[in-house]
């Protein structure tokens, strides 16, 4: 039971805004120690759990390239190239990266998209430079709302995307997982179709709001010349 | 001679290396040796894998935490191009500007795709699994490549002063997707998961359908948001709820059953800071001044998704 008092801490530290790095490495010692891990044990487990989740940081390997690309002008013609385009709103224009998010994540092809690569260089612009066609220039509020579901609509897309494809992750380990512990034999594609009506629950809701949220910038702009 | 990932975590961590020399040779950064060491260790660490003693990695691990966790590292100033140049540079250039980001992913899966498929004297080219992240890695070499035949910089190396500019938007926070992996490994060997799963076998009632259900939905969210990882909640879940309830007891057809109650764990992703790499990294890298923002513009989506999947979870298995 004391062993819960970790999970308490991360809860608990996250509340009261403490930097998540410290709660997490603090956390992850006392509920080891509260196990009764030796310090040794808790020292290994920290370089493998290191070693093997690597992968995550990889994302990071494309910044110079975005930064180079930013440097002379990437997002600027992203922003240059949706002016042009009569009736393309921040909120449309989201709900086209949503879809094509979520169908090409169907297929398994997940590396597509994502924050460094996609969001900040090219969606992100291209939404603003909707807004500012829309609007004129836009307050900092907006900007942030912008920013937000930009980034909203990458992890929606991807998340209910790419269960509908047999050889992502989450679809391996629920079959490896029934196999392993109940010798129930699970084919991933039976797996895999059960997620389309959630992937298309999840399109239709956050693409609904997507449109909303037009209006809503709208509203933000008046808000702030008033 | 396989091909394997090792290689790309090399390629990143020389990267982080040179970002922390550069700011070691920075005068001006405002907190200029924590933040170099920050990043020169983070480089280190890595490289260095499974090639060290995993205690030495993880007190190396652990300090560069500390380092950051205290708030000893900084942001400094680098020199860029300004906003009117840049207007310029995209006039001039126009859309082969998008050549080289477009690369990314068009030799990602092409290599993902097209590499499995390649065998040298019989054997495989690449380590099975490892073809995205190869893909990735020979990707990002061939997108610097076509950047610098494109723009024509007259040092190469800008590309690593801008990449240095968003790693250090991105900061601290850069580190925690893989603390957070940690964590979840330390929570699973001091047996956090048994004892949820021990109390929420107490607690779930045995003969109503409905109550079940829920249960188990709410289950795999409220342990994602508190672990970050839906893959963390399903076995715990499963085995108090999932399998013993509604397979065996209620006659549930377990594929439907398992794969939306995954998704429904998936909808507390959508809420958590736990999940860095998802919900904080991004506000990070558009240097967002509410790092919770994005959290804030999913949750309305995760809750209605919540929904819409207890209700499938109620028909789909049952019929």
């Amino acid at each position: 039971m004391i062993v819960l008092l970790g999970v308490a801490l991360v809860v608990i530290g996250f509340a009261l805004r403490i930097n998540p790095l410290l709660v997490v490495t603090v956390a992850g010692i006392v509920s080891a120690l509260l196990a009764g891990l030796s310090p040794l044990h808790i020292l290994e487990a920290f370089g493998s759990g290191f070693a093997a989740s690597r992968s995550v940081t990889l994302a990071f390997l494309v910044l110079p390239v975005i930064g180079l690309l930013e440097r002379y002008g990437l997002q600027q013609r992203a922003k240059a190239l949706v002016s042009q385009a009569a009736g393309l709103t921040a909120g449309r224009l989201l709900l086209a990266y949503l879809f094509i998010r979520q169908l090409t994540a169907a297929f398994g092809l997940t590396s597509i998209g994502g924050t460094p690569q996609m969001v900040r260089p090219v969606i992100y612009p291209m939404a603003e430079g909707a807004a500012i066609r829309a609007y004129g220039a836009v307050p900092e509020n907006v900007t942030e709302t912008i920013k937000a579901h930009a980034a909203a609509a990458d992890t929606v897309g991807v998340f209910f995307g790419e269960d509908c494809f047999v050889a992502i992750g989450s679809v391996l380990l629920i079959a490896a997982y029934v196999d392993a512990s109940y010798h129930l034999k699970l084919d991933p594609l039976q797996i895999a179709i059960w997620a389309v009506s959630t992937a298309v629950a999840a399109f239709l809701i956050h693409g609904f709001r997507l449109l909303r949220l037009d209006a809503r910038l709208a509203r933000m702009i008046d808000d702030d010349r008033r | 001679m396989m091909i394997g990932a090792d290689w790309i975590y090399w390629l990143c961590g020389g990267f982080f290396f040179i970002v922390g020399a550069l700011i070691a040779f920075d005068p001006t950064h405002p907190r200029r040796w924590p933040t170099a060491a920050f990043w020169s260790l983070f480089g280190a660490a890595l490289c260095a894998g499974n090639l060290v003693p995993s205690w030495l990695l993880g007190a190396a691990v652990i300090a560069i935490a500390l380092v950051g966790g205290f708030g000893l590292t900084g942001r400094g100033s680098v020199s860029t191009t300004s906003e009117a140049e840049r207007d310029v540079s995209a006039a001039r250039l126009r859309n082969l500007l998008f050549v080289p980001a477009l690369t990314i992913p068009a030799v990602t899966v092409t290599v993902a795709l097209g590499a499995p498929l390649i065998s040298i004297g019989g054997h495989p080219m690449l380590v099975p699994g490892s073809q995205t992240l190869v893909g990735l890695g020979v990707a990002t070499i061939a997108a610097l490549f076509v950047g610098w035949i494109v723009l024509r910089p007259k040092n190469p190396a800008v590309a690593f002063t801008e990449g240095r500019r968003l790693l250090e938007a991105i900061g601290w926070a850069a580190l925690l997707p893989q603390m957070l992996a940690t964590l979840g490994l330390l929570f699973t060997q001091a047996g956090v998961g048994t004892q949820v799963g021990a109390i929420v076998h107490q607690i779930v009632p045995e003969h109503s359908r409905v109550l079940a259900v829920i249960v188990y939905a709410f289950g795999m969210a409220a342990f994602t948001i508190i672990m970050g990882n839906a893959f963390a909640a399903f076995p715990i879940m499963t085995a108090a709820v999932g399998w013993p309830i509604l397979v065996q007891q209620m006659g549930a057809n377990p594929a439907p059953m398992f794969a939306i109650g995954m998704l429904a764990g998936f909808c507390g992703t959508l809420c958590t800071p736990m999940a860095a790499n998802f919900n904080l990294v991004p506000p990070a890298l558009l240097e967002m001044r509410d790092k919770y923002g994005q959290i804030k513009a999913q949750i309305p989506t995760a809750i209605a998704l919540f929904v819409v999947n207890v209700g499938l979870m109620l028909i789909f298995p049952f019929r």
